[in-house]
């Protein structure tokens, strides 16, 4: 069977923490230990060589534990973080909503939250001129526009950012526990336009803790435990049927 | 860097017109106290020092307002630079963009702001009968090389902030010595050679001294004191890039 060329594909992925002593000591601080030799520093590997390649229009599943290594490897897959060994090709645009609430700015109001979240994600000023009345609609806060961010609940707060961030038509756009926003309305409207844009033919990684939610979206899946690759296929119900017997298993 | 630049033009400008909202709150006095704030620091001066200084300086207003506009523009410049990556951590972190943005626009700000001192500057040089003449235009050559000294100098700090939280108390030191010597107050002319030669080395004075001499005397410094502008300006930007070139992908586990 001939492979289409992948549009992504890690190879050997490993990334590399430092934990311990230097964060937060500041400067005086430092200089203090390591003259005195109590400067210490221990390497955390968050991921060890992690490898996959997804074609166009696949849908890949990644789940595991807390601390498995999920979100970092979304941090290398979106370009933010640098594998510390290994390589990632992506041909095309990378678009990653992660954690959609966060890096708002608070002073500002709704409209200008919206422009700056526009930009950060790499739209243009023209494109959010036109989008914008959608943008409102669509988060239902036509009534708040010109209030100050920190005066919005968390639940409106991430409507607005998943608006913003639902029009990307990105070759590869990357998911992390965002299918879970707002109240139950809101969420059915917000699932409906992800399968929108999932069907639109972008390559796509979802990170949840919902079994259910990889079952029903994915056609491939990658299990991560302690930074490790377990598996990776698309054999997705067995994996998933592995994974839940594994989660069943372990000592609480 | 500058097609970069470009591609993120409209980010740019959003972090600018936001650093502009959050300075100024929205309010028309935000701007107007953030210029009586250098004049009442001048007034203060004034007052103390006129006495010690006045008498042997022509125009002490003015001798006193060109370092003081200098210095301000520095110290503020760099004081605001040095947070600007730490306090942008919320966007770096998630998404993919230069990192630079932030420093350059907060130093837009921050130029404003020197721009609005200066507009002031010029009124009380007429006050004091300074004579104006072409040679002022030259003053933008000291502004364009301090712009950059301020840049390179925000990136180093902005990037050993983020490693080193208590980098602010160190500087806010730095920043005091470096004021005491850049001669804002006093003159140089009645120490020994070798006390002006550790004032020749410190850069905010050397531009201070420029504008000085454009201003007040009239005459327009040398090629050596422009190649030196220059040269230490280029300096310390270019420090200010690799420091960010060398741990762009780093700052994260700072954060």
């Amino acid at each position: 069977m001939s492979e289409p060329e992948p549009i992504l594909s890690c190879r050997d992925v490993s990334i590399r923490y430092k934990v311990g002593d230097f964060k937060n000591i500041g400067l005086k601080e430092w200089v203090m230990r390591r003259l005195t030799g109590r400067y210490k520093v221990i390497d955390f590997w968050a991921d060890r060589d992690i490898s996959f390649s997804l074609g166009k229009g696949d849908m890949l599943g990644i789940i595991g534990t807390n601390g498995a290594g999920k979100s970092t490897l979304l941090k290398a897959v979106s370009g933010i973080m640098e594998p510390t060994k290994g390589r990632i090709v992506r041909k095309g645009k990378v678009s990653a909503l992660l954690e959609l609430g966060s890096g708002f700015d608070g002073d500002l109001n709704v409209k200008e939250n919206a422009y700056l979240r526009g930009a950060m994600l790499g739209y243009t000023r023209k494109f959010m001129d036109e989008t914008y009345p959608y943008i409102i609609d669509f988060s239902e806060l036509k009534d708040f526009e010109d209030r100050p961010f920190k005066q919005l609940s968390s639940g409106m707060k991430s409507r607005l950012a998943f608006a913003i961030a639902s029009l990307v038509k990105p070759e590869i756009l990357i998911l992390d526990e965002v299918l879970a926003v707002g109240d139950g309305a809101f969420r059915a409207k917000s699932e409906a336009k992800m399968r929108e844009i999932i069907k639109g033919g972008a390559t796509t990684i979802l990170v949840t803790h919902s079994i259910g939610q990889v079952r029903a979206m994915c056609n491939k899946v990658l299990w991560l435990d302690k930074g490790r690759q377990v598996e990776f296929t698309d054999d997705v119900n067995g994996c998933c049927n592995r994974y839940e017997a594994f989660l069943a298993g372990r000592p609480k | 860097m500058l097609g970069k630049l470009k591609r993120h033009q409209f980010l740019f400008e959003e972090l600018v017109k936001r650093d502009f909202k959050k300075k100024y709150k929205r309010t028309i006095l935000g701007m107007g106290w953030s210029m009586l704030a250098p004049l009442l620091m001048l007034l203060v001066m004034k007052v103390v020092f006129e006495q010690f200084f006045g008498r042997t300086v022509n125009h002490y207003t003015t001798y006193l307002f060109c370092g003081l506009l200098t210095f301000n523009w520095f110290s503020e410049s760099t004081n605001s630079g040095m947070r600007s990556l730490f306090t942008n951590a919320g966007i770096f972190s998630k998404v993919n963009v230069p990192k630079y943005l932030f420093l350059f626009s907060v130093n837009i700000q921050v130029l404003l702001n020197f721009a609005l001192t200066l507009i002031v500057f010029f009124v009380f040089c007429a006050i004091d009968h300074v004579p104006f003449t072409w040679r002022l235009l030259c003053l933008a050559y000291p502004i364009a090389t301090l712009l950059l000294f301020n840049l390179g100098i925000g990136m180093v700090l902005s990037a050993l902030f983020i490693f080193f939280r208590d980098i602010d108390y160190l500087w806010t030191v730095a920043l005091q010595l470096i004021m005491y010597g850049s001669a804002v107050f006093y003159t140089v002319d009645k120490f020994p050679p070798n006390v002006q030669l550790v004032f020749s080395l410190n850069p905010v004075y050397r531009h201070i001294a420029y504008i000085r001499e454009i201003v007040l005397g009239g005459t327009i410094p040398s090629l050596s004191t422009h190649l030196t502008l220059l040269g230490v300006a280029v300096a310390a930007f270019l420090a200010g890039a690799f420091m960010y070139k060398r741990y762009n992908t780093k700052f994260l586990y700072y954060v």
